[in-house]
């Protein structure tokens, strides 16, 4: 089952400004497809477009080849999981599960059998008696899933499922969920606004903000190559430092005391966004030749993440080994910058990219 | 004041607060509860010592209920009006329902304006609908019939608001998983929109039964005869225009009329409770 989104646009009535601006993607069969993006961003419009829950302004939906734009939604042949799980309350679990079944005129057998089968796969079969109210969240989304796989619908549209849970089983559902879409072979469109689930679950992102697409790639790609600098700051806990610097013939100046040096590129612009992940920065604690002061220092047990702030005010983040002896107000110096991105002023599109290694000495901050 | 000043000046003025309190709920308890009472005390009462004006007599017992049963229609006035108000409930209920759905889950054009339409009917008071309907009600030739007071109060635009805001207030995932998984309307009609809307439809229908119950004026304009005479109109019907009135005997036929009204309130009761829908949404 593939799913393909050709230009796809939403304006609601009464409203001039869209929604959804030109979605364009094609999802293939058996992926773990995942829409992230900030609140706000059109996600979860984007699945209830998918879903045939919102209509579709302008634009093509075609589910395996076929238009879907007009296709009322039991009629696209997929399941989908809310984020409220928008279970029925006056019938017991087996019943949830079922009822779907049951008005799609299946046998009874039929419908007994993958009601357990279902409940099985989620291990609630001992609960199949229960109403929702006498269920945990993670239970009542056990549910929902349930009711999803009994349907044996090839598409999967999940809104979500996962934000109410708890930390720890959000973690556990996490692995499970992918555990099941592999073992059931499904084609999976899931929607959040946690990055750590996006690239976690995901076989391919779409990132989603301001109504357009971001980018649409692999989670590694995501992260090691973002197109612009939305997504750099999306993805990497924590954020990618994005510092104005200006463009001085080879050098980037960040700050009078922190030069980067351009080894394999020319930048026509003055002015860029340089994005340097934490973790790529390397520092050295000690009022010599320092070039930025502590700010705040997080502990995080195997390392520490530390605010700096350099000399013109700019601040950034550096991930550090946790063994590192460093306070508030110390005077740090950064001794080398691993790889970086440069990204444009304005437009916060990708320019240019430079990988090299620290122990490299041209790519190392020249020290003053 | 300091704050060492001991701390049982403030209970005494609260205890005395309290106490005011309850001094003035007891004496407007007395007051709505009184005339009941005084009723229901009265019922009791021969005629003779009630006519004196007496409060107490020598003679309490049921003799009133047993001669308003033998000697009055009043158990056919009873019928009459169960089985009205119970037609105009039922019905009320049904197509009230129906109609709010058709205004939260169906899409058609001029939906707000329709809806608009029917809420300003709630507007009009009924006695100004008396007339035109009484007209259409005698060119039926429905006149002197249940029909005349079952017909007009089939659906109410009371009814169709209070349901609608009750769908309203279901959680729109429900309306949308129902749609993936392939739910007709009538479906999510009758197995999901109305037992999650129990609550209101249990009001609704207390609330119809018992304003059918209580009709007077409309009943008084359209029936003539005992046979379709309903509580109320019948209760009228034993004063007497010029004979002697046996006030002990109406009375007990006013006590009988209103048991029903106090069985509806009771058994609705049970009913309005919180929580019958936890568990659909997080």
């Amino acid at each position: 089952m593939t799913i393909t989104l050709e230009q796809l646009s939403k304006t609601y009535e009464g409203s001039n400004q869209p929604v959804l601006k030109d979605v364009a993607v094609q999802i293939n069969d058996g992926e773990f497809f995942v829409i992230v993006g900030p609140s706000g961003c059109g996600k979860s419009t984007l699945l209830r477009m998918i879903a045939g829950l919102t209509s579709i302004s302008s634009g093509r939906l075609l589910i395996n080849g076929k238009v879907a734009n007009q296709m009322p939604p039991k009629d696209r042949n997929l399941s989908m999981v809310f984020q409220s799980y928008a279970l029925f309350p006056f019938m017991t679990v087996a019943e949830n599960v079922g009822f779907g079944l049951k008005s799609r005129q299946l046998s009874a057998t039929e419908i007994e059998h993958r009601v357990d089968d279902a409940l099985a796969m989620v291990s609630l079969s001992e609960l199949r008696d229960r109403k929702p109210k006498e269920l945990s969240g993670g239970q009542r989304q056990r549910v929902a899933l349930a009711r999803a796989i009994a349907s044996e619908a090839k598409i999967c549209l999940m809104d979500e499922p996962l934000s109410n849970l708890d930390a720890q089983l959000r973690a556990k559902m996490r692995v499970e969920l992918k555990q099941l879409q592999r073992s059931l072979g499904l084609t999976v469109i899931y929607v959040t606004h946690d990055q750590v689930e996006a690239m976690t679950m995901a076989d391919r992102v779409l990132v989603l903000n301001d109504k357009k697409v971001q980018q649409v790639d692999t989670p590694v790609n995501l992260y090691q190559h973002p197109q612009n600098a939305f997504v750099a700051q999306f993805f990497g806990t924590p954020q990618i430092n994005l510092l104005k610097a200006d463009v001085v013939g080879h050098d980037l100046i960040v700050d009078s005391v922190l030069r980067l040096p351009l080894i394999q590129m020319r930048l026509n612009d003055s002015k860029v966004l340089v994005g340097i992940r934490p973790a790529d920065i390397q520092i050295k604690v000690g009022p010599q030749q320092a070039n930025a002061r502590v700010v705040t220092v997080s502990y995080l047990g195997d390392q520490s993440v530390i605010t700096a702030v350099l000399n013109d005010s700019q601040r950034f983040r550096i991930v550090a080994d946790s063994q590192l002896q460093v306070a508030a107000d110390d005077l740090i110096r950064i001794v080398g910058v691993k790889e970086f991105d440069v990204f444009d002023m304005n437009s916060k599109e990708l320019i240019a990219s430079q990988r090299g290694d620290v122990n490299d000495a041209t790519v190392a901050a020249t020290e003053f | 004041m300091e704050m060492s000043q001991p701390a049982t000046t403030g209970t005494n003025v609260a205890n005395a607060k309290k106490v005011g309190q309850y001094v003035l709920l007891l004496f407007l308890t007395f007051l709505v509860l009184g005339p009941f009472l005084l009723g229901l005390w009265t019922s009791l009462m021969p005629t003779a010592d009630i006519s004196k004006g007496a409060l107490w007599s020598s003679h309490i017992s049921l003799d009133n209920y047993v001669a308003a049963i033998t000697t009055t229609p009043i158990l056919r006035y009873l019928l009459n009006s169960l089985v009205i108000s119970t037609l105009t409930m039922l019905f009320q209920v049904l197509l009230c329902s129906m109609s709010a759905y058709a205004f939260v889950f169906l899409k058609f054009k001029y939906r707000k304006q329709l809806f608009m339409l029917f809420l300003m009917t709630m507007m009009l008071p009924f006695e100004a609908e008396v007339i035109p309907n009484f007209s259409t009600v005698r060119s039926l030739g429905l006149l002197n019939h249940y029909a005349a007071m079952v017909i007009p109060f089939l659906t109410a635009a009371f009814g169709t608001f209070m349901l609608r805001q009750a769908f309203m207030q279901m959680p729109v995932e429900l309306k949308e998983a129902a749609d993936v998984e392939g739910l007709s309307h009538w479906q999510f009609y009758w197995h999901l929109a109305l037992p999650y809307t129990k609550v209101s439809l249990m009001t609704l229908a207390a609330y119809s039964f018992l304003s059918s119950w209580n009709q007077y004026l409309w009943p008084m304009l359209t029936t003539f005869s005992d046979s379709f005479r309903p509580v109320q109109d019948g209760l009228r019907q034993l004063q007497g225009q010029e004979s002697f009135n046996n006030w002990g005997m109406i009375q007990a036929s006013a006590a009988i009329v209103v048991i029903p009204t106090l069985i509806i309130l009771f058994v609705g009761q049970h009913y309005f409770k919180a929580g019958l829908n936890e568990g659909a949404v997080k």
